[in-house]
């Protein structure tokens, strides 16, 4: 099994034609390995979403290669690649996305079903994670019978439902009150000391500040990488002045 | 430190061992590079300043000759005063703006590189302060500093942001002009 989860190589999106062409991903380089929580951060209009469609398969890139888990993917053919984002990659979305007329369990079980398990191993592999994130009391409400919070916590539970190589996480918490970020908070901590492979695209420094890795991207570029793991020599008692 | 063990003393008069104990009970994990001998440097200062009182009382047998610290009425007025009292830490942000203004214009350093290795940094403590939260159960008082701490942090990574991007701007300028 590749120890390396994503791997981009030379990766370039443009987006119109002519004079208004843009580099949206301009030659990006990117390694993830296995079990890294890897944040993307930079302004609106970055491409940072871009680059995330990118990773997991929704859009093609123009020019380079993406590989998931030791295999090529932006070459793939329309029906393979859709097989290969339902088993290997899960997404969670800012506006939740999930099927309004489906129940929080069978929003869970879909992805299960659709890549071809059975019905049994669906519903057991759903109830265990509507469990894990504090939603069993919720498995038959529709999302419109939940709280921001509650569906985002379905959407991550939908992400894992066949335990993907990677997740990957498009501002998360950009619908979401404090509480329930705090919450997301807990949820990304989790799944990073459970050493799942995770790619989160946001604005909010403490979501970044979850991830083993920060990457900066400004204008379809990396400007900064920064390893945020590792403790601070400092000590604790360092962040509140204690030493005075 | 001074006025919060004055403070913890307006209970009852107690050893720097209990309250060492209270104030590492406080403060959770970010109370555990305190040692024991802090409070005893800041209890003898306090007793200098004639703010508090020491008594040797009987000790236990196998702890002989504690010593016991009681506020004098000047320490309990300085405890009233520090209770209402509307201070704020200040956050040190006029430092990094001159040390900011400064190397640009001595051309010493890139302002935007100084700011980038800022923002390192404070994400690397927002992490440790955030891990350490969340580690804390529900409701503990030091999961309630440390979201404080993580807060705190957060409104400064935002302020980096507006000097980066106040700082690419002059950037620019010098080199488009």
């Amino acid at each position: 099994m590749s120890s390396v989860a994503v791997r981009a190589c030379g990766l370039v999106k443009t987006h119109g034609q002519g004079q208004s062409r843009v580099r949206a991903v301009d030659e990006v380089d990117l390694v993830v390995p296995r079990g890294q929580t890897l944040a993307v951060m930079g302004p609106s209009g970055c491409g940072k979403s871009t680059l995330l469609h990118l990773l997991g398969g929704l859009e093609r890139p123009t020019d380079g290669e993406v590989w998931l888990a030791g295999r090529r993917i932006d070459t793939l053919g329309e029906r393979a690649l859709a097989r290969m984002r339902r088993r290997s990659v899960g997404f969670v979305f800012q506006a939740f996305h999930l099927v309004e007329e489906l129940s929080a369990a069978e929003n869970v079980e879909l992805p299960a079903l659709l890549a071809g398990h059975s019905l049994r191993q669906a519903r057991r592999r759903a109830s265990l994670l509507l469990e894990r994130f504090g939603l069993a009391d919720r498995a038959r409400h529709l999302p419109s019978q939940l709280s921001g919070g509650q569906r985002q916590r379905v959407a991550v539970a939908r992400a894992l439902a066949n335990d993907p190589t990677v997740v990957l996480a498009d501002e998360p918490t950009g619908n979401l009150d404090t509480a329930a970020t705090l919450d997301m908070l807990r949820i990304f901590e989790g799944l990073r000391s459970a050493g799942q492979t995770l790619v989160i695209v946001t604005h909010d420094e403490r979501v970044a500040a979850t991830a083993d890795r920060l990457v900066s991207m400004r204008d379809g570029m990396f400007v900064d990488d920064t390893r945020l793991a590792g403790s601070h020599p400092r000590g604790l008692g360092g962040l509140i002045g204690l030493e005075d | 430190m001074q006025d919060a063990v004055l403070a913890m003393l307006a209970k009852e008069p107690s050893h720097g061992y209990d309250l060492h104990a209270r104030l590492r009970r406080s403060l959770g994990p970010l109370g555990e590079s305190m040692n024991r001998g802090q409070i005893y440097v800041t209890l003898a200062r306090l007793e200098r300043a004639g703010l508090v009182v020491c008594e040797r009382a009987d000790g236990l047998p196998e702890r002989p000759e504690r010593k016991v610290y009681a506020l004098t009425p000047a320490g309990q007025r300085r405890v009233a005063a520090w209770l209402s009292e509307v201070g704020w830490p200040k956050p040190d942000l006029a430092e990094f703006h001159l040390k900011l203004a400064a190397a640009a214009a001595a051309r010493l350093a890139d302002p935007v590189e100084l700011v980038a290795a800022q923002r390192r940094e404070l994400l690397r403590r927002l992490r440790e302060a955030q891990q350490t939260a969340l580690a804390e159960s529900a409701g503990s008082g030091a999961g309630l500093l440390l979201e404080g701490v993580a807060l705190r942090l957060q409104a400064d990574l935002r302020w980096l942001d507006a000097c980066e991007r106040a700082w690419s701007a002059v950037d620019d300028e010098v080199g488009g002009g």
